[in-house]
């Protein structure tokens, strides 16, 4: 008779292997266009991005984390990617670029626009 | 002396020729109708006066003494009456005067509505320390743009000039750090304007100046540029335009989102004011605040790239003139002479 021993995981633990899913599926979500924003209903700031962009000739991926059940996690992971506030979270070619302040400080140093020319439809 | 009676007594007084304040020494005959020292009540009708010359001089040696006496009490109450005055006068002066002041004061700031200032002490304190450190910043600010003239007109070394430049820049990101401070006490004082003269106001934009107008008014005066500098100049502006643009469009999503939050449905009670989204949507605002002014700064950094040391600083002295001219219209305005209504 095999007792298969018990695994009881710390809430802690779990809570980190939470987090990797969540993750996971922010990085999976970030590469499904060229340019895709995290954003939230509620939030005109990342309304605001996402007019810069469409201004620019691009169409933004809009995933409005408000939207999703996961949406603490999904904070959380943007958090932790780097984001100083979780909304808007752009990423161009899959890479974190930023929030507001970032993608207008690149825009006005004209770094904005080479980096979205292959996105532009 | 005279208080303690009342006016029912003193006429009684009076027909008694007992008490006669503002008596008229006419002729020596009235006399006997009111001598204040005939306490008989009936010596005004009497006819029959012995008339005695040593009594009749000594009457009239008191009547004398009693109208001097009158007199020095009369002269005593004017005196008083005029220090009154006086005191009044020069109260009434300082009050003008302490009030010119004020008006001078907010003519120069523009005219600020006390009562839209929320009533939280903290907020006041925080509100009115940026007013202040706003002020020195103005006076700091009119220093750095004379020395910019003086040291364009002396030739100084490119290096000292870029220290001038670099020094300006510096005190326009103090500018912002202080908005930023403010905002977060009171974003609506902010973005009203009221820290700010009246032409300032009439071309404001989340609180404060539109990139793009400041280098449609900084450019002539860096001529001459070079093709390069030119085409990154226009990009500059458009950049600027675009991104003025977008955050336009985000105020006005706000505003929308702020409306359909406190609307109620009148005809279904499904639909209660939103009164706590209402609140973040307010909260918002102080982000938006901040990002115009990083877009005014970064215009402003951009620029000193773009440029060399000399023609930043002849832009830098193009902008601070111009600004400094904006407020001095506003005190032209407000000083204008005007027909009586």
């Amino acid at each position: 008779m095999t007792n298969a021993p018990l695994l009881v995981l710390s809430r802690k633990t779990r809570d980190s292997f939470h987090s990797i899913k969540e993750m996971d599926k922010v990085m999976r979500l970030s590469s499904e266009k060229g340019v895709v924003i995290f954003s939230k209903s509620s939030c005109c700031l990342s309304y605001a991005v996402q007019v810069l962009f469409q201004d620019l000739g691009v169409s933004p991926k809009i995933h409005e984390i408000d939207k999703d059940p996961e949406c603490r996690e999904m904070e959380k992971a943007l958090m932790r990617l780097g984001c100083s506030k979780p909304v808007p979270a752009v990423f161009i070619g899959g890479k974190l670029v930023g929030s507001t302040k970032e993608v207008m400080s690149m825009h006005l140093s004209s770094s904005l626009v080479p980096l979205v020319k292959p996105y532009i439809c | 002396m005279m208080s303690s009676f009342s006016p029912t007594q003193l006429a009684s007084l009076r027909d008694m020729g007992i008490y006669e304040p503002f008596q008229q020494l006419v002729s020596w005959g009235n006399v006997y109708k009111s001598d204040i020292n005939d306490h008989s009540p009936n010596t005004a009708s009497s006819s029959v006066i012995q008339v005695d010359a040593r009594v009749d001089d000594h009457n009239n040696i008191i009547k004398v003494k009693r109208r001097l006496a009158q007199n020095r009490e009369a002269a005593r109450k004017s005196r008083l009456r005029k220090k009154a005055y006086v005191q009044q006068l020069e109260e009434s002066r300082l009050k003008l005067s302490q009030l010119e002041q004020e008006l001078e004061k907010a003519k120069q700031q523009g005219l600020r509505v006390s009562n839209s200032i929320p009533s939280g002490s903290i907020t006041n304190t925080r509100i009115a320390t940026f007013e202040m450190e706003h002020s020195h910043w103005l006076e700091e600010q009119s220093r750095r743009v004379s020395e910019l003239r003086i040291a364009l007109q002396a030739h100084i070394s490119d290096i000292e000039l870029r220290m001038l430049v670099e020094s300006c820049l510096n005190h326009y990101a103090n500018l912002f750090r202080m908005k930023s401070d403010a905002a977060k006490a009171d974003v609506f004082y902010l973005i009203s304007g009221m820290w700010r003269t009246c032409t300032e106001r009439f071309f404001q934009w989340i609180g404060g100046f539109r990139p793009s107008e400041l280098l449609n008014v900084v450019m002539p005066y860096l001529q001459p540029l070079t093709d390069q500098q030119v085409l990154e100049v226009r990009n500059l502006q458009q950049s600027s335009q675009q991104a003025e643009d977008a955050l336009s469009q985000g105020i006005e999503k706000l505003q929308q989102s702020l409306v359909e939050n406190i609307v109620v449905d009148a005809f279904s009670m499904h639909y209660p004011p939103q009164m706590a989204a209402a609140l973040e949507n307010l909260q918002a605002l102080e982000g938006f605040v901040n990002q115009a002014d990083h877009l005014r700064q970064q215009t402003l950094q951009q620029m000193a790239k773009i440029l060399t040391t000399r023609q930043s600083a002849r832009g830098l002295l193009a902008l601070g003139e111009y600004l400094h001219r904006l407020r001095a219209l506003s005190s032209l305005w407000a000083a204008r002479p005007r027909e009586p209504t």
